[in-house]
C-alpha cells in the first residue's frame, strides 16, 4: 500500500526544532519531572523562544550552559555538571526524577551524560537521575518525547500481569476521558507512560498491551517490546474514525464483544460526528500542505481528507516510520504526494507553485507565507493543544478552520 | 558551566542574524543544527517580519559528522548564493559547528564567489547576542567601506551623517531612525546612510562619506563607529538622545560638531517638561522606580524617571556587561548598588527586595513585575511582540520624549484619580482593589492559580501571554522576624490613603525592628510617623 503512494525524499536544509522542544510538554505533563539540558547558550534561547511565555518563574527546566573552560577539560564538566546538580537538587527538593537532556554540544565533545546519570543517581537517593538525547543532530522536534519515554521504559518494573498501556503524552484531560472509556469497555487495568508522577511508572511485561497515543514513538515502542509488551497497531485517535479504530484494537486485543464496544462508543461518535460537521461547510474540497515538522501530519492529513473533505497536496513528515504509519497511509486518498525530509528553500517553490487553501507549519515560515496570501496553521500547536479522542475531534477540526474563518471576517488584505 | 533558566541575550550568531535581516542585500550561511532554525521565529513572529530572514543553515546531522559537514557547508554556500544572489555574503559557525571546526571562511573563499565573503568569528561559549550583532556589523563595514570615499567639500551643500546600530529585533529602532531623522533634518543635517537597518552593501561601502557618525545604540554601533572613527578621522557623536535632556544635549553635539544652528530643532521641543510640571503629576514625586534593561536604555530611563518625571531611583542594572561601567556611574548619582547580571533570579530577587512602585524594564521585569504585583513598563530589549506597536513610538528624540512621559506615567494611578479613589476608600460602593479607570481590568490581583495549574493549553506561541498567575510566594522575600502588627494597627494603617500606605508599613517596621519590638502598636506607629516626620 505504501508501495502505491509517491514518496519524495528530500536532504537539504531542514527549517524544524530539535528535540528539545518537548521539554515545554513533557515538564507540564510529569509533575515532579526536572529536565536539565546541558547545551550551550543557543538551546537555553531555543527553549524559552519555543516556550514562548515565561509563566513561571522557576520552571522545572533549565540548562546548564557549557563555557570556554569546560571545553578545556572534560574532567571538569563532569565536576561541574555534579555541582550544578547538587546545587539545582538543593533548591528544588521537591523534584524526584532528573532527566539530563542531552544537546548537540555535549554530543559533539562526548560529554558521557548516562554515566553522569549513573554517577547522580547513586549520589542524588531521593532522585531518580535519566538522561537522553534531545540534540538536533540526533532528533527533531517530537522525536525528544520518544527519546524521553525510551529513557523510562527500562526503570518499569517487571510484571506478569495483563494490562492496557497508552504510550504518549497526553494532556490530563484527554487521558483521563480514555480512561473513562476504557473502564466503561471493561479493561481493567490500563497504564499511561509517561506517568504524571516519577512513583506512578507502570509495570510491564508479556501480558502488557501497548497502544502508542501519537505516531513519532519508535525508539519507545521498540523499548517496550524488549520488555516483551506487545503493541496494538491501529489509526491514531484523531477524529470519529481514527478514535474508534485505535479504542477497537485495544477492545479487540482484550476480545471484547463487538455489540458492546459499538454500544459504548456510540455516544462519543455522535459528539463528534456532531462537531465536526460544523467545520465541513468551510473546509470541505479546500487544499491543503503539510511542512515536514511533528510527524503528526500523515494521520492529519487522514483525518482531514477522509472527514472533512478537505485535499491533502502535500503531506511532508520529517521522518516516515512506515510500519507505525501503516494504517495511516493506507487511509490517505490515492495518489497522495507523500514527502519525507526536507529541502526548505525548494518546498517553498512547490507551495507558491501549488497555492493551497491552508499551509501547515512551522513558526518561522507562517509570516511570510501569510504574505504570500497562502493561510496558515502553526503546526506547534497541534501538540500543545488537546486534539485526541472524540471530544477533541471538533476542535481539532476548527483548528483547521480558524485561519480561513478569519479570512472571510477580514475586511483588509495586506496583498491588495 | 552556568545554570540558567531564562536568558537576556541569545547567543552571537542570533546577534549576526539581527544585523544581515536588517539588511537588504546581505545573505548569512549559518552552519549549524536543524534545531537552530528557531531562530527565524524571532523576526518572523515578534517582529511580525513578512520575509524569513536572509539566513540558510546547513542543518547537518550526526551521521554527516566526521565525514562530510564541510561539503554540506560548501554545497550550502554555493546553492544560498545561486538562489539568493546577495552582494555580499557573511559565513560563520554556530555553537556547535564551532566544536567540529570546519573554516566556514576558508570554504567559502575556495568557492570564489563573485561577492565579498565575510567570515564571522562568533565565540559561543563565551560572548552573546549584542556582542555578535556588534562583532558582526563591525565586519561588514571594515569589508565593505570604500577605504578611498571622503566627505565632499562642505561647501554649498548640507551636512551628512551616518546613523549607526539600529538592527533587526531591536527595541523600537524603527520609529528611533524615523524620529532623529527628522530631528536632524530640521537642523539642516541630511542623514547619508542608517545602518545596518535598511542598508545595503552599497550603502556601507559610502560610509566615509559622512562629515560624522552618530551611534544610536551603542551595543551595535560602537565598535563599527571606532573603527570609522580610526580609519575616516570621522568625528562621532555618541549622545544617546533618550528623554528631553539628552535631546537638547544631542542637538547642541550635533550643532557644534557640525556647525549648524541648533535653534529650529530645539524649537520643536517636547511636551515632557510641561507635563511634568502640570499639577496632576505632582502625585508622581518620589514614587520608587527600580529600572533594568541594556546599559543604554537603563541609565537613559534612570535619568528620565529621576531627573524629568521626579521618580526616585532605587534600583539600576543591566544584563550586558559591555555597559557596566555606565551603570555603576549612573548608579553612583542615585546612591543605589549597580546590578550588572544576566541571572533571571537574582533581578527578580533584587527588585522584590527594592520593593518598587514601579519597574522599568525588559520583558523579563514584565514578567516579574507581574509575579510581584508591581506595574511595570517595557523599556528595553529584549521584545517581545507588543514591543513592535502599529502606531509610531519611537523612544529616541523629543516625539521619544513625549512617549516615554506617557510610558512612564500610564501604569500608575494618576494624580486627580489617585485622591479620589483615596477620598472615597471607605465607601460601600467603592473597595481598595479598585483600580484607575485608565487601566484595565489586568491590573488588578489576578484570581489565584499556582504553576500546577496550568493546563497543557495554549502556552505555545510568542504572541501576548494570558495573565501570568503568581508563582506561590517563591522569590519574595520575607525576613524571619518581622515585628507582627496588631489587628488595631493594621486597622489604622488601612485609613491611611493607600498611596502613603506602602511607605508607612515599611518606616513602622523598619523603626519596631530597630528597636527590638516583637509587635506593633497604635503607638508604635504613631511614634514611627513622628520619627520619620524630622
Ligand atoms: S539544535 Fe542542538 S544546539 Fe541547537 S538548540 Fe537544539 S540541541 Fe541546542
Ligand atoms: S484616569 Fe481619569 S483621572 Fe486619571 S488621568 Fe485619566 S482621566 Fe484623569
Amino acid at each position: 500500500m505504501t508501495a502505491m503512494l509517491p514518496v519524495l525524499r528530500e536532504r537539504g536544509q531542514r527549517e524544524v526544532f530539535c528535540g528539545l522542544t518537548g521539554i515545554v510538554w513533557l515538564h507540564r505533563k510529569i509533575q515532579d519531572a526536572f529536565f536539565l539540558v546541558v547545551g550551550s547558550r543557543t538551546c537555553a534561547h531555543l527553549l524559552q523562544s519555543a516556550a514562548g511565555v515565561m509563566i513561571f518563574a522557576e520552571p522545572r527546566f533549565a540548562t546548564a550552559i557549557i563555557e570556554e573552560r569546560d571545553l578545556a577539560g572534560l574532567a571538569d564538566a563532569n565536576a561541574e555538571l555534579d555541582s550544578v546538580v547538587d546545587r539545582l537538587l538543593a533548591r528544588r527538593p521537591e523534584i524526584k526524577l532528573l532527566f539530563l537532556v542531552g544537546s548537540c554540544p555535549s554530543e559533539v565533545i562526548k560529554l558521557d551524560l548516562s554515566r553522569a546519570a549513573a554517577r547522580l543517581d547513586a549520589r542524588h537517593p531521593a532522585t531518580r537521575v535519566l538522561n537522553y538525547s534531545g540534540s538536533g543532530i540526533e532528533t527533531t522536534f517530537t522525536q525528544g518525547e520518544d527519546a524521553c519515554l525510551a529513557a523510562l521504559v527500562p526503570q518499569m518494573g517487571a510484571t506478569d500481569a495483563a494490562s492496557l498501556l497508552v504510550v504518549g503524552a497526553l494532556p490530563d484531560v484527554v487521558e483521563d476521558q480514555f480512561r473513562r472509556t476504557f473502564a466503561e469497555l471493561g479493561i481493567p487495568t490500563v497504564f499511561a507512560l509517561p506517568p504524571r508522577r516519577a512513583a506512578d511508572l507502570p509495570p510491564v511485561g508479556p501480558n502488557t498491551r501497548f497502544l502508542l497515543a501519537q505516531p513519532f514513538l519508535g525508539d519507545t515502542a521498540a523499548a517496550l517490546a524488549d520488555r516483551g509488551a506487545v503493541h496494538l497497531p491501529a489509526l491514531f485517535p484523531f477524529g470519529v474514525e481514527g478514535t474508534t479504530a485505535w479504542l477497537r484494537a485495544a477492545a479487540a486485543a482484550f476480545e471484547l464483544d463487538e455489540a458492546h464496544f459499538a454500544r459504548v462508543v456510540a455516544p462519543g461518535r455522535e459528539r463528534a460526528a456532531r462537531a465536526i460537521a460544523r467545520h465541513r461547510d468551510r473546509l470541505a474540497g479546500k487544499r491543503i500542505f503539510f511542512f515536514p515538522d511533528s510527524q503528526l501530519e500523515v494521520p492529519l492529513a487522514r483525518f482531514l481528507a477522509a472527514e472533512l473533505g478537505m485535499v491533502p497536496v502535500e503531506v511532508g513528515t520529517p521522518y516516515l516510520h512506515r510500519a507505525h504509519l501503516a494504517h495511516e497511509l493506507a487511509a490517505l486518498p490515492a495518489g497522495t504526494q507523500i514527502s519525507e525530509g526536507q529541502d526548505v528553500d525548494r518546498q517553498l517553490d512547490r507551495v507558491k507553485a501549488a497555492r493551497p487553501d491552508l499551509a501547515v507549519c512551522g513558526l518561522g515560515l507562517a509570516n511570510p507565507l501569510e504574505r504570500l496570501g497562502i493561510a496558515t496553521k502553526w503546526s506547534i500547536e497541534l501538540v500543545f493543544t488537546p486534539v485526541h479522542g472524540f471530544d477533541q475531534a471538533g476542535d481539532l477540526a476548527e483548528l483547521f478552520a480558524r485561519p480561513l474563518a478569519r479570512r472571510d471576517r477580514l475586511t483588509v488584505s495586506p496583498c491588495s | 558551566m552556568q545554570l540558567t533558566v531564562w536568558t537576556y541575550e541569545g547567543p552571537p550568531h542570533v546577534g549576526a542574524m539581527r544585523v544581515a535581516t536588517a539588511m537588504k542585500d546581505v545573505h548569512f550561511v549559518l552552519h549549524a543544527p536543524q534545531g537552530d532554525t528557531y531562530a527565524d521565529l524571532l523576526f518572523t513572529m515578534i517582529e511580525r517580519r513578512d520575509h524569513r530572514p536572509p539566513v540558510t543553515y546547513t542543518t547537518f546531522q550526526a551521521r554527516d559528522l566526521g565525514t562530510d559537514t564541510a561539503l554540506l557547508l560548501q554545497d550550502a554556500i554555493r546553492d544560498a548564493y545561486d538562489r539568493f544572489q546577495p552582494q555580499a555574503l557573511l559565513v560563520g559557525a554556530s555553537c556547535t559547528a564551532e566544536l567540529i571546526q570546519d573554516d566556514p571562511g576558508g570554504v567559502a573563499k575556495a568557492l570564489g564567489l563573485p561577492v565579498p565573503v565575510i567570515p564571522l568569528e562568533l565565540p559561543s561559549y563565551q560572548r552573546k547576542e549584542g556582542w555578535g550583532a556588534a562583532e558582526t556589523f563591525y565586519a561588514l563595514v571594515r569589508a565593505l567601506a570604500d577605504p578611498a570615499a571622503t566627505p565632499a567639500p562642505r561647501e554649498g551643500r548640507r551636512p551628512r551623517v551616518n546613523l549607526l546600530g539600529a538592527t533587526a529585533l531591536g527595541f523600537r529602532h524603527r520609529d528611533d531612525v524615523v524620529e532623529v531623522t527628522r530631528l536632524l533634518g530640521l537642523m539642516g543635517v541630511d542623514v547619508a546612510v542608517t545602518a545596518p537597518l535598511g542598508a545595503s552593501s552599497a550603502d556601507l561601502a559610502r560610509l566615509g562619506e559622512a562629515d560624522a557618525n552618530i551611534v544610536l545604540y551603542p551595543e551595535t554601533g560602537d565598535t563599527a563607529a571606532r573603527w570609522l572613527e580610526k580609519t575616516f578621522r570621522t568625528p562621532t557623536i555618541r549622545t544617546v538622545p533618550i528623554g528631553h535632556g539628552a535631546t537638547v544635549e544631542f542637538v547642541h553635539e550635533v550643532a557644534t560638531v557640525l556647525g549648524v544652528d541648533p535653534a529650529p530643532a530645539l524649537a520643536a521641543g517636547s511636551r515632557l517638561p510641561w507635563y511634568s510640571a502640570s499639577v496632576d503629576s505632582t502625585y508622581l514625586t518620589g514614587k520608587r522606580v527600580f529600572v533594568f534593561g541594556d546599559a543604554t536604555h537603563a541609565v537613559a530611563m534612570a535619568r528620565v524617571a529621576a531627573d524629568e518625571i521626579g521618580f526616585e531611583v532605587v534600583g539600576l542594572g543591566a544584563y550586558n556587561r559591555e555597559g557596566a561601567r555606565e551603570v555603576r556611574a549612573a548608579a553612583a548619582k542615585y546612591n543605589v548598588e549597580p546590578l550588572i547580571t544576566d541571572d533571571y533570579l537574582a533581578v527578580e530577587a533584587a527588585i522584590a527586595a527594592a520593593s518598587p512602585e514601579l519597574v522599568l524594564g525588559s520583558q523579563m521585569e514584565r514578567h516579574i513585575a507581574k509575579r510581584l504585583r508591581i506595574p511595570c513598563a517595557v523599556i528595553s530589549a529584549p521584545v517581545h511582540v507588543q514591543d513592535f506597536p502599529a502606531r509610531y513610538s519611537p523612544v529616541m528624540g523629543f516625539e521619544g520624549a513625549n512617549v516615554l512621559f506617557d510610558t512612564l506615567v500610564h501604569p500608575l494611578t494618576m494624580g486627580l484619580e489617585e485622591h479620589l479613589l483615596a477620598m472615597f476608600r471607605d465607601d460601600f460602593e467603592f473597595h481598595d482593589g479598585a483600580a484607575a479607570s485608565h487601566l484595565g481590568a489586568s491590573t488588578l490581583p489576578p484570581a489565584g492559580g499556582v504553576e500546577g495549574g496550568d493546563r497543557r493549553g495554549k502556552a505555545s506561541s510568542p504572541t501576548p501571554p494570558p495573565p501570568a498567575p503568581p508563582a506561590s510566594g517563591r522569590g519574595v522575600a520575607v525576613a524571619a522576624n518581622d515585628p507582627a502588627w496588631t489587628t488595631e494597627a493594621e486597622k489604622e494603617l488601612g485609613k491611611i490613603p493607600f498611596f502613603v500606605r506602602g511607605k508607612a508599613r515599611r518606616n513602622t517596621e523598619k523603626f519596631a525592628a530597630e528597636r527590638g519590638l516583637a509587635a506593633i502598636d497604635l503607638d508604635t506607629l504613631y511614634e514611627a510617623k513622628s520619627h520619620y516626620a524630622r
